[in-house]
């Protein structure tokens, strides 16, 4: 219990954190793409989830974060069957996960997607259409779509054995798209993928969402998370640790990266009386408040102590700060 | 429906891969080698001016020759191609985005046996044909009952895919090919010291082949499927390494039919209950 309160005391002073209940999980079932209660998974002694429970809303961009090892990658199998859970139960879209019929609506990209190096880009799409209940008629016009779509058009003949590991990466988002799932599941989309792939992932993230689709997300890197995902949990060995709405913009913690000249220390310590730390380092100074609406007053200070200022942008605390903060500064692992 | 797919595809996967064609090359090769040597032996015989009878049983045990080479081959190739199907494929996560589909466990393992299994088909038929053909045209001679014998040789290989098939689901590759063809090598070393023990009147060495068929049974199909291709004549001659001086019994089939079923059973039910 006494272990319980600390992480909760942790994660306020990491920022405003919406905690689940048991009761969130157990409202209106039906509009819940994802439900788990207690699972967990033991893989001979290793424990690699300990106590996932979670909720996804339908519609929801969900980003699932958390170190290396955490088990991200464990319970996204478990929520698709293809890993028994040890205990616990998970639904999705409102049917036990080891359903067969579900994944009729679900997509899945695995971490590190590989197919049958002999097929070609434009064969592999319509495996995949085909297993998935697709009739010919309708892989006829979806296999060109997703191909135009993951900008593999012009590899379409191409084998996989030819593909490089992002183009394999982009053939495995299309496969993962083909059926119009109602529920996709992208297991680190972005590795190794060019700045022209990771927007595609975030546009074909976006446009998902648009048509309605739930869309969970494990990924590392922290600043696509913001940019594309609606709320967020940090699981740190298995368990959740923490949640956040990245949609409401919590007022209470914001940073400040400010470029001045001509700022004694005295200056520098005189901000204590508004922010939680301050730190000049050249012309670049950093510091944190607790509300937004001390900064007008924090600018006056400033320049009535004679300090010039080029630039001054408020930013609320990153993602980045957040999981570290949240998962503590030991190197992990 | 999904079963089918797999089906589908495990067969075309089969057709790409190399140690098919090899296999397919050495069955080529050995019937070119197969013909040149009936011919050969065909021109010694005349010159010895055998007896008839004496010269047709000469053919008809090269015959069995070149069946048991194939039979060797089939089971090889058997092995070969299907040896890394499933721990290959759980190895690398190509079956993760498999079996997400709305397709269940069972369907994915009988729909990659049933391709195999016609691939196999396949290659039996075409060496068998081949190994007839040559027999009948350079050697003037025909087995008896050759689609028995050829169903039988099939048998023998879906026995060796079922049994791959099962060690596949929890070994890797190498560990499953080693399993296997140990198997294998188990059930022909025992197959001749039945073979020995019922030629010298030996019950003991009977029971040893015995229970090495029973936990193999491939070498005793094979025996049973040359048996079959046999004259009667030749089977009582019992001077050959293929004149079965104790050919396994019909209940010895049954046995290794329900051996498939079960193994195939249990292969399904293994792959299922697998973390992927
Ligand atoms: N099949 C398995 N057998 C044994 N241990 C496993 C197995 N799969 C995962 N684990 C262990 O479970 C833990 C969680 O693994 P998982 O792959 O879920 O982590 P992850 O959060 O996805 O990590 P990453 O960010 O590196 O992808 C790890 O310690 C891993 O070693
Ligand atoms: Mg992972």
């Amino acid at each position: 219990m006494s272990c319980r309160s600390g992480r909760l005391q942790q994660s306020r002073d990491a920022g405003e954190f919406t905690r689940l209940t048991p009761e969130e999980h157990l409202d209106q079932p039906g509009s819940l793409a994802i439900q788990t209660l207690a699972l967990r998974k033991v893989f001979g002694t290793k424990v690699a989830v300990s106590n996932l429970s979670l909720t996804v809303r339908r519609g929801e961009v969900f980003g699932f974060l958390g170190p290396n090892g955490a088990g991200k990658s464990t319970s996204i199998k478990m929520l698709l069957g293809l890993v028994k859970p040890s205990s616990g139960q998970a639904f999705v879209l409102g049917v036990p996960s080891d359903d067969i019929d579900v994944r009729a609506k679900i997509g899945f990209l695995p971490e590190d997607f590989r197919f049958y190096t002999w097929l070609t880009a434009s064969e592999l799409l319509k495996l995949h259409g085909r297993l998935g209940g697709m009739p010919a008629s309708l892989l006829r016009e979806r296999v060109p779509a997703l191909l135009d779509l993951v900008g593999l058009s012009a590899h379409r003949e191409k084998r996989l054995r030819d593909f490089s590991k992002g183009m394999l990466q982009r053939i495995g988002l299309a496969q993962a798209l083909i059926h119009e799932p109602e529920l996709i599941f992208l297991d680190e989309p972005t590795s190794g993928l060019d700045p022209m792939g990771r927007r595609l992932v975030r546009d074909v993230i976006r446009v998902q969402r648009d048509r309605g689709a739930t869309v969970f997300l494990n990924s590392h890197i922290l600043s696509e998370i913001e940019i594309t995902c609606d709320r967020v949990v940090f699981i740190k060995e298995g368990e959740v640790v923490a949640s956040r709405d990245l949609r409401a913009f919590p007022d209470a913690e914001v940073g400040v990266v400010a470029r001045a000249r001509n700022l004694s220390t005295q200056t520098i310590a005189g901000l204590s009386q508004w922010s939680t730390s301050a730190r000049l380092d050249g012309e670049r100074l950093t510091l944190t408040t607790h509300s937004t609406s001390v900064l007008p007053d924090i600018l006056r200070y400033l320049t009535a102590s004679g300090s010039d200022i080029f630039e001054f942008t408020p930013q609320r605390l990153s993602l980045e700060d957040l999981f570290l903060k949240i998962m503590g500064e030991d190197r992990g692992l | 429906m999904g079963a089918w797919i797999m089906a589908g595809v495990t067969f075309r996967e089969a057709g790409r891969k190399k140690i098919l064609w090899t296999a397919v090359l050495a069955g080529s090769a050995f019937l070119a080698l197969f013909g040149t040597g009936m011919h050969f032996q065909l021109k010694d015989i005349t010159r010895h001016s055998l007896p008839p009878f004496v010269r047709y049983q000469l053919e008809a045990a090269m015959l069995q020759v070149g069946f048991y080479a194939v039979d060797l081959l089939a089971v090889v190739m058997t092995i070969l191609t299907s040896v890394d199907t499933l721990s290959g494929e759980m190895a690398s996560g190509t079956i993760q985005a498999i079996a997400t589909k709305p397709i269940s466990r069972w369907q994915i393992l009988l729909g990659k046996w049933m391709g195999f299994a016609g691939m196999v088909a396949a290659y039996v038929a075409a060496m068998f044909g081949g190994v007839t053909t040559v027999g009948y045209f350079i050697g003037g001679v025909l087995p008896h009952h050759t689609l028995s014998g050829a169903l039988l040789v099939f048998l023998e290989c879906l026995l060796v895919l079922t049994v791959t098939f099962v060690c596949g689901t929890r070994f890797s590759t190498l560990t499953n090919g080693v399993i296997v063809l140990g198997l294998h090598g188990l059930a022909f070393i025992g197959g001749w010291i039945e073979q020995i023990g019922a030629m010298t009147d030996s019950p003991r060495l009977v029971t040893v082949g015995v229970v090495s068929s029973l936990i193999m049974p491939t070498e005793s199909i094979w025996r049973r499927a040359s048996f079959e291709m046999q004259s009667s004549f030749t089977r009582s001659l019992q001077f050959s390494p293929f004149s079965n001086a104790s050919a396994p019994s019909v209940a010895m089939l049954g046995y290794a039919v329900v051996y498939l079923l079960v193994a195939l059973v249990v292969a399904i039910y293994l792959f299922q209950q697998r973390d992927l």
